[in-house]
């Protein structure tokens, strides 16, 4: 089918369109047939995950094109989509999360659910979006539709001090893509002066042939990075994620951490690095250093908080810094690492706050310090737990730890050598922080009495849990299903990369030393 | 003087003048109309004018792509003019849809409010087409003296008749910088036909570095930067905003704004091209300072009509970018940014009418607490007006930002780009203030909502089109855009 990826992104669009002609009064309506919106998205997009051809080919597949914004010589934009080894599992990721999250609203949204069900259908189109969106500014457009839903979710639905951590989450990513849209404009206009055809629009595959002068890509990296820095996000624009993460209702912080943060790191892999190799590789340095600042940093910070959704917020940051340094250590292991976190730390970050949603829903507290012991009351609960904090740790055998020695390995390999020495502490904390919380509030003895009568999961709980844990496992010991469909892509970037930050390397060397070799010669 | 009489007698061409003609006759009609209505009826007026403006808007769109030059070229009816005066048609349509249960809610059913606007739209329809000062400044003065009736409409009340006044006292100050202007560019140039006096500065470039000629530009850019609101002239703008009734302010902030862009524009091009590294300058740094100042006092307000106005200044410095690209992008920007701005704007102060009771207690933020709640289409409304007006996709908004910014970046001006983003992320907070309590907080008290009448209503769904539609598919019209710049 030709124009799969348009029909999987728009129909929860549509969906929504339904949705509002519903009645306001009948809450399961409207959660059930928001549910079968999202599975029937999922089965959409269920398609690519069989398609073999990633395995063989580098190229963009289920390419759709078509003219949409057409001002002469002034500018072009295309409806431009398709979807690569790069995309394939985040749009799969997204699909597979968004059923997850809405399964968990059961009981957790009562208010206004109408509103909540709609944003989240909205939030799912501007997702799918920018992940396939091959056009630079069509990218921009869903990355920037993304803001409003989620804005609107933590603000709305939110905890406490939700109303703060809504600005602040606005304001943070907004003020970073509005400098990025200036670069993306600027970078559109070189290209037609270059002398690209204007049909080709904004598009990416086309941006790619430039050869932006060094300077110019300092400050054009610096634009892009800055933004997606925000959305990832790195040390030290970090600091709207653990309001937001903490204020955001459950299913906003499913989809915030397993999908959104995403965005960020798959625009270096999309955007930043491939269009600017030589500043990429100006700026590997700093950019490690920061990712390891981040992976210490989380670690340490997710260690003190006595809020269990603070902590898991936290443990984001850290998870991320990894993402990053695998990204930026630019071989096969530390991208396909890299990318394969992503992939992970949505599926156990995900987990942990619907854990972190369940517990709240009973006892309507996450501090640590109100548990302890629930392993007895809730014994299904405490093996699912268990399970989750081992993926989150990286334990052999579950997921992160495939994700985690990748792009150690990789990091290792690359000029990154003591990075990855330094990140690999963040391996031995995340075990202290996660462990050390596990133990808090499941083992020992029960010492608050409110603890005793806690319910165990129901089925339906288990029924969102189930999906999850098959992938901690599928991923833990056979990898190479996902792997195998991204390395093409990978490769295939790795060499653009490579290959014009050599060409950059070989023209900047300087030539009274080559003169000099041949004359002792 | 025969010969004079001979000259305005051979170039008479109704057509050039066709749009406006038929607006005033309109609007006289209904002056007489008016006499034999019985007092406190208003409903007919408002009728005939919305098909006056119907009529008008005919013979607009049979200007497109036939232009009518007249009156000794002091009046071009271009694609340039078309464009702005169906922005003008667009803007005094919506107001008039959104004034009539307000007149009657706030005591005020008088039926000369009509035709004001008729005459007031007429005169911003000559200020777009001028091609002589003298056209254009009458048009100003048309349009202007409508306006200052139209602010002090509301005699009764005290913030009224002070926007009136204000605007007046300092309109009629800044109209005088504008003759001080136009008479030194006709004392360096002997002209005041647009055209010549560019042929005339340009071949003469002696006369660029004239004190005279400087001084005159000068007092030009004044009078229209008065009008268009922008700093340092913007001291009227919050006051006369605020003051007057809410649909009149609406209209200001589009239709006579785009006016003055309009003519603005088009004096800049046509006699000052030579001179374009000097006012680019000038525009550069008073474009920033109009943005910053509107952007950064907004952040502050607590009343939201005032915080419009506010935006409304910072709105005008980000159409101010378009001119200092001076490319075709940025001026066809501006024409499209215009046109963009009368739906959301109008439409943000179509839910104000609304929101507001008698004696417009009800606009400040804390009134607004809840909102979203109580009047479910209303705030979905707004919500989508504000998205719009803080340029997020897919809005009207942001296309129209997108073609003004690309004008500056593709001439250079990365760092004007740059300010007017910040800028933006500057207006999110309060932007996203409004939304804050219309959705995240609880209604504090119950107010006495009025009803929801048609015309509104009309309005409001309009402003939804238009913000919707410019923006997701923006070709049509950005490409009408690029066709309308000479």
């Amino acid at each position: 089918m030709s124009n799969l990826l348009s029909l999987m992104t728009f129909f929860p669009l549509v969906g929504m369109v339904v949705l509002l002609f519903l009645p306001r009064e009948s809450d399961r309506l409207l959660k059930t047939v928001t549910l079968v919106i999202t599975l029937i998205t999922f089965l959409i997009s269920l398609p690519l995950a069989f398609d073999d051809a990633f395995r063989t080919s580098a190229e963009m597949r289920y390419v759709e094109f078509a003219q949409w914004i057409n001002i002469g010589e002034y500018f072009r934009m295309n409806y431009y989509v398709g979807i690569d080894g790069i995309s394939l599992w985040l749009v799969l990721l997204t699909t597979f999360i968004m059923p997850i999250s809405v399964l968990s609203t059961w009981h957790a949204v009562e208010k206004n659910t109408k509103g909540f069900m709609a944003l989240l259908l909205l939030l799912e189109t501007g997702m799918l979006g920018a992940f396939i969106a091959l056009d630079v500014f069509l990218f921009y457009i869903f990355w920037e539709l993304m803001l409003i839903p989620m804005y609107f979710l933590i603000g709305i639905w939110g905890g406490k001090n939700r109303i703060y951590a809504a600005i602040k989450f606005f304001i943070f990513t907004a003020v970073g893509s509005l400098l990025m849209l200036v670069a993306i404009i600027y970078v559109y206009y070189y290209a037609v002066k270059a002398g690209l055809p204007f049909q080709s629009g904004f598009s990416i595959a086309h941006f790619y042939q430039l050869n932006l002068p060094a300077h110019l890509q300092t400050w054009l990296f610096l634009a892009f990075a800055f933004s997606f820095a925000i959305k990832v996000p790195m040390f030290p624009v970090h600091t709207w994620l653990p309001d937001a993460h903490t204020e955001a209702p459950t299913a906003g912080s499913v989809i915030l951490a397993a999908i959104m943060l995403k965005m960020g790191t798959y625009g270096y892999v999309r955007f930043a690095i491939p269009l600017f190799p030589e500043a990429t590789l100006q700026f590997t340095p700093l950019f490690a250093t920061l990712a390891v600042i981040g992976i210490i940093y989380g670690a340490l910070v997710a260690m003190m908080q006595d809020d269990v959704k603070k902590l898991v917020a936290y443990s984001s940051v850290s998870h991320l810094g990894f993402v990053m340094l695998g990204i930026f250590a630019m071989n096969l292991q530390g991208l396909a690492g890299g990318m394969l976190q992503m992939i992970n730390h949505g599926i156990s970050t995900g987990a942990l706050f619907l854990i972190v949603g369940f517990i709240y829903e009973r006892r309507h507290t996450r501090l640590i310090a109100e548990f302890g012991g629930i392993s007895k009351t809730m014994p299904v609960f405490a093996t699912i737990f268990m399970i989750i904090t081992f993926s989150s740790i990286g334990l052999p055998g579950t997921n992160g730890f495939v994700g985690e020695f990748l792009i150690l390995v990789g990091a290792f390999e690359s000029g990154l050598r003591w990075y990855a020495v330094l990140a690999t502490t963040g391996v031995i904390l995340a075990a202290v922080y996660m462990l050390w919380m596990f133990q808090r509030v499941m083992m020992g003895k029960i010492t608050n009495p409110k603890n005793e009568k806690l319910e165990d999961l129901s089925a339906r709980e288990v029924a969102v849990m189930l999906p999850l844990l098959l992938f901690v496992f599928w991923i833990g010991f056979y990898p190479n299903t996902f792997l195998d469909k991204m390395n093409p892509s990978l490769e295939n970037l790795i060499q653009q990369v490579k290959g014009k930050q050599q060409v950059a390397m070989l023209v900047e060397a300087p030539t009274p030393s080559v003169a000099k070799i041949t004359v002792n010669e | 003087m025969e010969n004079l009489v001979q000259i305005a007698l051979q170039n008479v061409n109704l057509a050039a003048i066709m749009p406006s003609l038929v607006l005033v006759c309109f609007g006289m009609g209904l002056l007489l109309i008016n006499v034999f209505l019985p007092r406190g009826t208003t409903r007919p007026a408002a009728w005939v004018s919305l098909v006056g403006i119907a009529v008008t808007a005919g013979v607009v769109l049979q200007g497109w792509g036939n232009p009518q030059y007249g009156f000794s070229d002091a009046v071009a009816l271009d694609n340039f003019a078309t464009f702005f005066n169906v922005t003008f048609l667009v803007a005094a349509a919506m107001t008039i849809l959104m004034s009539d249960d307000y007149l009657h809610r706030e005591g005020y059913p008088v039926g000369e409010y009509y035709p004001l606007i008729l005459f007031a739209t007429a005169g911003a329809m000559w200020m777009a087409s001028g091609t002589d000062m003298m056209t254009i400044f009458l048009g100003l003065e048309v349009m202007s003296v409508s306006l200052y009736v139209l602010a002090g409409f509301f005699r009764g009340q005290v913030a009224s008749n002070e926007a009136g006044l204000k605007y007046f006292l300092l309109g009629a100050f800044s109209t005088g910088f504008l003759l001080y202007g136009i008479a030194l560019i006709y004392g360096v140039t002997g002209s005041t036909r647009l055209t010549e006096i560019g042929v005339y500065l340009n071949s003469h470039s002696s006369l660029l570095t004239n004190p005279m000629t400087l001084a005159g530009l000068a007092l030009l850019s004044i009078g229209f930067l008065f009008k268009i609101g922008a700093a340092p002239f913007h001291m009227w703008a919050p006051d006369v905003y605020q003051g007057s009734p809410t649909p009149i302010t609406a209209f200001m902030s589009a239709g006579p704004k785009a006016a003055a862009f309009a003519a603005f524009l088009r004096i800049l091009e046509y006699c000052f091209f030579s001179l374009k590294p000097e006012w680019t300058m000038m525009l550069w740094v008073l474009a920033v300072l109009t943005m910053t100042i509107g952007n950064f006092i907004a952040i502050s307000q607590t009343n939201i009509k005032r915080m419009l106005a506010y935006s409304s200044i910072s709105h005008a410095g980000y159409v101010m970018v378009g001119l200092v690209a001076a490319n075709e992008i940025g001026y066809s920007g501006v024409l499209f940014y215009m046109l963009a701005y009368t739906f959301m704007n109008l439409g943000a102060f179509a839910v104000l009418v609304l929101a507001g009771k008698k004696g417009e207690e009800n606009l400040t933020l804390d009134g607004f607490a809840g909102f979203g709640y109580k009047r479910p289409f209303l705030g979905v409304a707004m919500t989508i007006f504000l998205f719009s007006l803080m340029s997020m996709p897919p809005t009207a908004g942001f296309a129209g930002k997108f073609y003004l910014f690309a004008g500056a970046i593709k001439s250079g001006y990365i760092w004007l780009a740059v300010i007017a983003m910040l800028n933006s992320a500057v207006s999110f907070y309060y932007y996203l203030r409004v939304m804050v309590y219309m959705y995240f907080r609880e209604p504090t008290e119950d107010y006495a909502w009025v009803g929801m009448p048609v015309g509104v209503l009309a309005t409001i769904i309009f402003a939804i089109i238009g913000s919707l539609y410019l923006g997701i598919l923006p070709n049509e019209v950005m490409a009408m855009a690029k066709m309308a710049i000479f």
